[in-house]
Order: C-alpha cells, then sequence, then structure tokens
C-alpha cells in the first residue's frame, strides 16, 4: 500500500447505515454542518463507495446488511480506512445478543478505528478521523 | 502558407497553453469551494484543495467494473478532458488571438462544448451500473434543453456581426475585436443585457453543477455519471470539470466582455499580452462566482422535469426574446 502525502489532506468519506437507529447518522450529519466544518482538512461526504478513501459505518449489523457491508467494503478502492462509529458496532450495543445480528462490524469486515459513544459527540467523530490518519501515517511510515 | 516553423509554435503554444488551463482550471475549482465556503458561514478548503485531491485520486487504485465495457468506460475520461482543451484553443485569450483561431468558428465551438457532456454519458452508459444510466439519461436531457437558449446567443451576435457589414460574422477573432456592446443602441442593448442573463443560467448546465446537477444527483442517484469511477478516471473527469469551467468563463468574455487592459496602461508586445491574460483570468474568476458559485449556493437542485420546462419555456423564450431585440434594434438603427 503506497500512501502519497496528499492522502491526508483530502479524505473523501462514504457512510454506510448497517442497521442503526438513525442516531449516530444524525451525530455524523451534524459534524459535516458548518459549525465543524470539515471540508476545511479536505474531508468530504461522498455518494459511491467507489470514489470514497474512509468508510463510515454505524450499527450493529444486521443479518440482511451484512452481505452488503462486505460488498460496499470491497467495492472501495485501496487505500482504504473503516471506522466504526457508535457503540452498536462495538459490540451490538443495545441490541446485544440479539438473534438477529451478524455484527458487531470487526466481525464482518476489518476497522481501524472506533469511535465510542450512543451516540458519539461530532467532536468524538472528528478525533477518530484523526487517529485514523495518525494510524495512516504510521502504516506509511513503517513500510517505506 | 504553412511553414514547419508555424506548425511547431502552434504545437508549442498548445501544449503551453493546455497546462496553463489545466492548471488555472482547477484552480477556479477551488475558488469555487472556498467562495461557497465563506457564503456559508464556513472556513472552507485552501485553494489548493483540488490539486491536492487530484494527487490523492491519482494515487488511488483503478477500478473497472466487471460489466462495463472497458474500452469505453476508460476512453471517456480522456476524450471529456481533450476536448475541452480543444476548445479551449480556439478562445481567444486576453490579446492572445485564439492558437486554432484560423481553423473554426463559434459554431464549432457550440458543437465541441457539447462532446466532453457526450463523452461522460457514454462513460455513464459503459460503466454498467443502473445508477450511471439513469444519470446519462438525465445528462442527454438537459443538454438537448439547454442548447436552444445557447444557440439563440450565438445566432445574435453572428447576426449583429453580420449586419454591420463585417466579414467572417462566425469568428471568435471578429467577434472579440469588435465588442457587441458598441454596436447596438438602447434596445440592443436590453436584448443583449437579456442573452448576458440567459449565458449565465446556461453555463451551471454546462458545467452540471447546483441547481442543474441532476445527472450527478449525489443523494439519490449516488454520484450518477460518476458512480462507478474512481481513482485516475475520476481524477481526469475532475481536470476536464475544471478546464470546462475555464471554457465557459472564456466563452462568456470573449461574447460579452472582450476589452483588454493593455491600451489602457499603454503596454505592447509581450508585456501586453501577458497583462491582458491576467485580466481575462480575473475576468473569468468573477464571471464563474456570479454565475456558477452564487447560483449553485443559493439554489436547491431542480427536477430533471424542471429542468427542460425552465430552459425550453423560460429561457428559451428569453433567448429568443433578447434575440429579437437584438433584431429590431439594428433594423431601426438602419443596418439593414
Ligand atoms: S450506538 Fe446508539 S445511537 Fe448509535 S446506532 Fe447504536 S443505538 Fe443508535
Amino acid at each position: 500500500m503506497s500512501l502519497s502525502p496528499s492522502f491526508k489532506r483530502s479524505l473523501w468519506v462514504f457512510h454506510f447505515n448497517a442497521g442503526s437507529c438513525n442516531g449516530c447518522d444524525i451525530e455524523i450529519v451534524a459534524t459535516i454542518t458548518p459549525r465543524y466544518d470539515p471540508e476545511r482538512f479536505g474531508v468530504r461526504l461522498v455518494g459511491s463507495p467507489k470514489h470514497a478513501d474512509v468508510l463510515l459505518v454505524t450499527g450493529p449489523v444486521t443479518k440482511k446488511m451484512a452481505p452488503r457491508l462486505r460488498r460496499v467494503y470491497e467495492q472501495m478502492p485501496s487505500p482504504k480506512v473503516v471506522i466504526c462509529i457508535g457503540t452498536c458496532g462495538q459490540s451490538g450495543g443495545v441490541f446485544y445478543d440479539s438473534y438477529n445480528l451478524d455484527g458487531p462490524v470487526d466481525d464482518v469486515i476489518p476497522v481501524d478505528v472506533y469511535v465510542p459513544g450512543c451516540a458519539p459527540r461530532p467532536e468524538a467523530i472528528i478525533y477518530g478521523v484523526v487517529t485514523a490518519l495518525t494510524k495512516l501515517e504510521r502504516l506509511a511510515g513503517g513500510e517505506e | 502558407m504553412l511553414t514547419i516553423e508555424m506548425i511547431l509554435m502552434t504545437v508549442a503554444a498548445a501544449v503551453v497553453l493546455s497546462v496553463l488551463g489545466i492548471a488555472f482550471g482547477l484552480l477556479l475549482l477551488g475558488i469555487d469551494r472556498r467562495v461557497s465556503a465563506r457564503m456559508q458561514a464556513r472556513i472552507g478548503p485552501p485553494l489548493s484543495q483540488p490539486y491536492i485531491d487530484l494527487k490523492k485520486l491519482l494515487s488511488k487504485e483503478n477500478i473497472i467494473p466487471e460489466n462495463a465495457v472497458a474500452s469505453i468506460f476508460n476512453a471517456a475520461p480522456i476524450i471529456a478532458l481533450a476536448s475541452s482543451l480543444i476548445v479551449l484553443l480556439y478562445l481567444p485569450i486576453g490579446s492572445m488571438m485564439p492558437v486554432l483561431g484560423g481553423y473554426g468558428d463559434l459554431i464549432l465551438v457550440m458543437y465541441l462544448l457539447a462532446v466532453p457532456a457526450l463523452a461522460m454519458v457514454a462513460g455513464g452508459f459503459a460503466s454498467g451500473s443502473p445508477y450511471a444510466t439513469i444519470g446519462a439519461q438525465r445528462e442527454m436531457v438537459s443538454m438537448i434543453a439547454y442548447e436552444l437558449p445557447l444557440a439563440s446567443i450565438v445566432i445574435a451576435v453572428a447576426w449583429l456581426l453580420y449586419s454591420s457589414g463585417i466579414t467572417d460574422p462566425f469568428a471568435l477573432s471578429s467577434v472579440v475585436a469588435n465588442p457587441v456592446w458598441t454596436m447596438v443602441g438602447p434596445l440592443g442593448m436590453v436584448g443583449l443585457f437579456v442573452l448576458l442573463l440567459t449565458f449565465a443560467w446556461v453555463s451551471p448546465a454546462e458545467l452540471s453543477k447546483i441547481p442543474f446537477d441532476t445527472p450527478e444527483a449525489e443523494t439519490e442517484l449516488a454520484g450518477g455519471i460518476l458512480v462507478e469511477y474512481s481513482g485516475k478516471n475520476l481524477g481526469l473527469f475532475t481536470v476536464a470539470q475544471g478546464v470546462k469551467t475555464l471554457v465557459m468563463g472564456g466563452l462568456a468574455v470573449a461574447i460579452f466582455f472582450p476589452w483588454n487592459i493593455s491600451p489602457l496602461l499603454g503596454l505592447t508586445s509581450y508585456a501586453a499580452m501577458a497583462v491582458d491574460a491576467i485580466f481575462f483570468f480575473l475576468k473569468v474568476i468573477i464571471l464563474m462566482i456570479l454565475s456558477v458559485t452564487v447560483i449553485r449556493t443559493g439554489l436547491a437542485r431542480f427536477r430533471i422535469t424542471h429542468v427542460v420546462t425552465l430552459f425550453w419555456v423560460y429561457l428559451g423564450l428569453a433567448g429568443l426574446f433578447g434575440l429579437s431585440l437584438v433584431i429590431l434594434d439594428s433594423v431601426l438603427m438602419g443596418g439593414f
């Protein structure tokens, strides 16, 4: 995986809802409002996984959503990062032990950064993205 | 006579202009994003953001979908970029006459303007995704829609030049040499102003910007025509978009605001060319902010049916109204 330095100044984000209660999705939308303005760091929400560098997954991954999540992940061009937003995706959260779950997220696709909270605040989501950047830098530094 | 030196000069000028055009086109996209952000009380990305995006896209994986027609899918972004660059070579930049000026006119430019959109349509159909197919169909519909107002503008300008007895009324160099505003009376002024406003509404449609970005609608079509494009191909489309923005601005400057600043400053030769080119780019920036950025930040997206009604009924009528005012004016002035 080769990383150009411009990668971290231009992260395009694709948001995938894997059965979330919509709480986390509302917080993601709040994150891209003018108050937080992530576009000044080059972060942009895009409509197609083919354009994306970062996959934001919310929700505990229901049985129906698991194959779709896998397909969306595979459609993203590498290098790519996955961020799991919300407690749901880490442990199942309030849906823990449900007969309907195939998750948590890291049972379905590899996750790089976890942002806990139910729902996490926009600040936490931005911090998660920054952590993902440092991880990318570490990866790039280690490999070169 | 065509000599070897002339051909070499033309090729060199074309290469330089293409590089400049790409760089400036991307800068235009950056200015657009920055101004739009400021209008929404945001700080916005740095002006160099499109360059950073492009560098990132070039370093990413280039995915070709399994059920795509690979040859057309890969050719579309290259054709889109190449054709927008060719239009640029037909436009006069400041006091520098068009590089290919002797080989084509306003009509050719109009047709060439349709080629990038056609390439995108072909790419959309070739990518084998239902979203891209819908996007491509919508792009074709809006292309048909905005062609009528654009044509009425071109006809009005050519008519003006023809009626005042200028040979070669369709050549861009004669359009630039004779500013349209100086050839009309008060009635024609009104007509030209209506045409200018019409042009300001055609440009965002030509560039697929909000409110006319129905073919690329991110929320319901997931990127539309571009949905399957990634990496290098998507980057090429971004560059083509930048060059197209420059071309539309340049066309508006050539038709409506062809004045140069060097006679005022008393400059000649290369200094004049450089100053005029800078002045030209400034004019393009202002026009783009007014006709693309402000409109796209202030409005929401039209539905495709609304786009067709707007262009065929309202702007079509406005274009024809402006055209008839211009003709009436030149008849009254005794041009005919
Ligand atoms: S973590 Fe909480 S807010 Fe987020 S999707 Fe799960 S239940 Fe909803």
